[in-house]
């Protein structure tokens, strides 16, 4: 990764999920399926990684397993949508149902593979926000951490997935619920957390990895969007993967398994 | 001995002013809405609420002015996002929130409940929940040189409130679904009240003494109260009524309507019964089971 071009204000119309094909959810989805390897243990509790576990168990990795906070461990995703974890669905045909205790000593000991993420910012180095944000009005304060911060921590990488806008994607978070590469290269290693970090940014337009020494960098472009709109919408001058690609799209059986499930597009439209 | 105790009665005699009470252990299942709901009504004030996430029902308790602080590693509506009465709380009156993580709720109870100070953890190192946190002291461990840790402050609830599928008289529960940390915080409580669906009698306890994750010998008041989760899901019971997380959502966004909803939903509601009541008979059977599952026999002969 190397140059950060000057940024171009003049934008093309953006493609529609019509002329597309697939909404930037649904994208999203696909994306973060492919994040899963077979046989992996991921933790895959909330909003769009539910489903992208559905999508990988259907696709490339039948053999995974998810972990979920309130204590679940499935090796079939749940046989209808779900909202949350602990919806009905996702314990019958569980692997095991038993307590937040036990699946999270799995992830400290470092049997965990990964786990999936939202955060209201994620910043240069993978840090991220999910406690309060500075908003026009003052301070805003979010839920909060949940798990979010376990599995940053603890599990042997992490991907987060969250919306493309500059406010979300500043340079340094102003609180770090959930630890990423701090303020670079050999962070972790200092603050002695065991393992992990951030492997992946996907965002509504584009995909960011994370260099050796810690950094973001432009990985993917979602298919549509120009280089310049996703540096002007980032909050710090991001670099540009040597390799750069185009993301790739959802394939016919990535999609049919998220419509199959996410009949509404309640997470995905 | 007999534990039975009306809703209004346990939450009469259990929880005071001024106590911390552990509810919504189970995460986003059977979360006991009826006894937080009859906490409202009572008009306790001053609560310290613990959990590891709360699904709404900590921002009713919240919005009814019963909490003076909270423990938890998140509060909000997990379908649906924020929840507006604690962010109102916080932002603007400035209630004092012990931002933990779930691993850190789990550990602070399990403290509490195995009688130590502290559990170490390697969770949260680099992170800011930690700092001015009282929760949270940084330790060497004593086994390996300079392996820093976070020691986690016990907790122990003056009182804990689960809610389960069934349980005898004496308090004795079996519960089947997702814990979370329901097992710890009710080993912590230094009160317990368990809400369950159904009363039944010590034999079917014993049939399955695997399925026991409480025993009465802990336990203060036994409640009856079907549909004492709702909107939350019991497994085997009812499932979860996405839609009122979602009108809950809606109708909470402003103060005003947040009183509102109170005053249609609890306050001038008497009890459980007349809450399903409004809800109405529909709605009520739409959440009911489908088709039920029933798991394998399990055979205890020997």
């Amino acid at each position: 990764m190397t140059t950060t071009p000057a940024v171009d204000i003049s934008k093309k119309t953006p493609p529609t999920s019509e002329s597309r094909g697939y909404t930037l959810g649904e994208l999203m989805v696909a994306s973060a399926a492919r994040e899963i390897h077979d046989g992996e243990i991921a933790f895959v509790g909330m909003r769009l990684p539910l489903l992208a576990f559905v999508v990988a168990k259907k696709t490339h990795a039948p053999n995974a397993v998810g972990l979920f906070e309130n204590g679940v461990i499935r090796a079939t995703p749940a046989s209808e949508l779900i909202y949350t974890m602990a919806d009905p669905a996702n314990i019958l045909g569980a692997t095991q149902c038993l307590d937040m205790m036990g699946v999270m000593s799995l992830l400290q000991s470092g049997r965990v593979h990964l786990g999936f993420l939202g955060a209201a910012e994620v910043d240069r180095f993978g840090n991220l926000n999910s406690t309060e944000v500075r908003g026009p009005k003052g301070v805003v304060r979010l839920p909060g951490s949940g798990g979010a911060c376990d599995i940053a921590s603890l599990a042997q990488r992490f991907v987060v997935l969250l919306e493309h806008r500059k406010q979300r994607l500043p340079e340094r978070v102003s609180y770090i619920t959930s630890p990423g590469n701090g303020d670079g290269r050999g962070w972790r290693k200092r603050v002695r957390l065991p393992r992990g970090g951030p492997s992946a940014v996907i965002t509504t337009k584009a995909v960011l990895r994370f260099a050796d020494d810690g950094e973001a960098y432009l990985a993917s472009l979602h298919p549509g969007v120009e280089l310049d709109d996703v540096l002007a919408d980032t909050g710090w001058r991001l670099r540009v993967g040597d390799s750069m690609v185009s993301t790739a799209e959802p394939t016919a059986a990535e999609l049919k398994a998220i419509r199959d499930y996410d009949k509404d597009g309640f997470w995905t439209k | 001995m007999s534990k039975l105790l009306t809703m209004r009665a346990a939450i009469a005699e259990l929880v005071q002013d001024g106590a911390n009470v552990a509810l919504g252990l189970q995460l986003e299942q059977m979360i006991p809405f009826a006894a937080g709901h009859e906490i409202i009504r009572q008009k306790k004030r001053d609560l310290t609420l613990i959990g590891p996430i709360s699904d709404i029902l900590f921002d009713q308790l919240i919005g009814a002015g019963c909490a003076k602080e909270i423990v938890a590693a998140w509060v909000g509506n997990v379908m649906m996002g924020s929840a507006y009465n604690f962010r109102r709380a916080v932002e603007q009156d400035g209630m004092k929130v012990f931002t933990l993580t779930n691993f850190t709720v789990a550990l602070a109870l399990q403290a509490g409940a195995m009688g130590v100070p502290f559990l170490p953890t390697r969770t949260a190192l680099g992170s800011d929940i930690t700092r001015g946190n009282h929760f949270f002291h940084h330790i060497l461990s004593p086994f390996e040189a300079k392996e820093p840790l976070w020691a986690v402050r016990a907790l122990n609830p003056d009182v804990t409130i689960v809610h389960v599928q069934r349980a005898d008289r004496e308090g004795n529960a079996h519960c089947w679904g997702n814990f979370g940390v329901m097992v710890e915080g009710v080993r912590a409580g230094k009160r317990v009240i368990v809400v369950a669906e159904q009363i039944v009698e010590p034999e079917v306890i014993t049939s399955d003494p695997n399925r026991t994750v409480i025993p009465g010998f802990l336990v203060n008041a036994v409640v009856e109260c079907p549909y004492g989760a709702h909107p939350s899901p019991v497994q085997g019971y009812y499932k979860r009524d996405d839609a009122a997380f979602r009108q809950y959502h809606e109708h909470t966004k402003t103060k005003a309507d947040s009183d509102a909803w109170l005053e249609r939903w609890v306050n001038g509601v008497e009890d459980r019964r007349a809450y399903m009541n409004q809800l109405g008979g529909c709605r009520v059977e739409e959440l009911g089971v489908k088709r039920h599952a029933y798991a394998a026999q399990t055979d205890y002969g020997y």
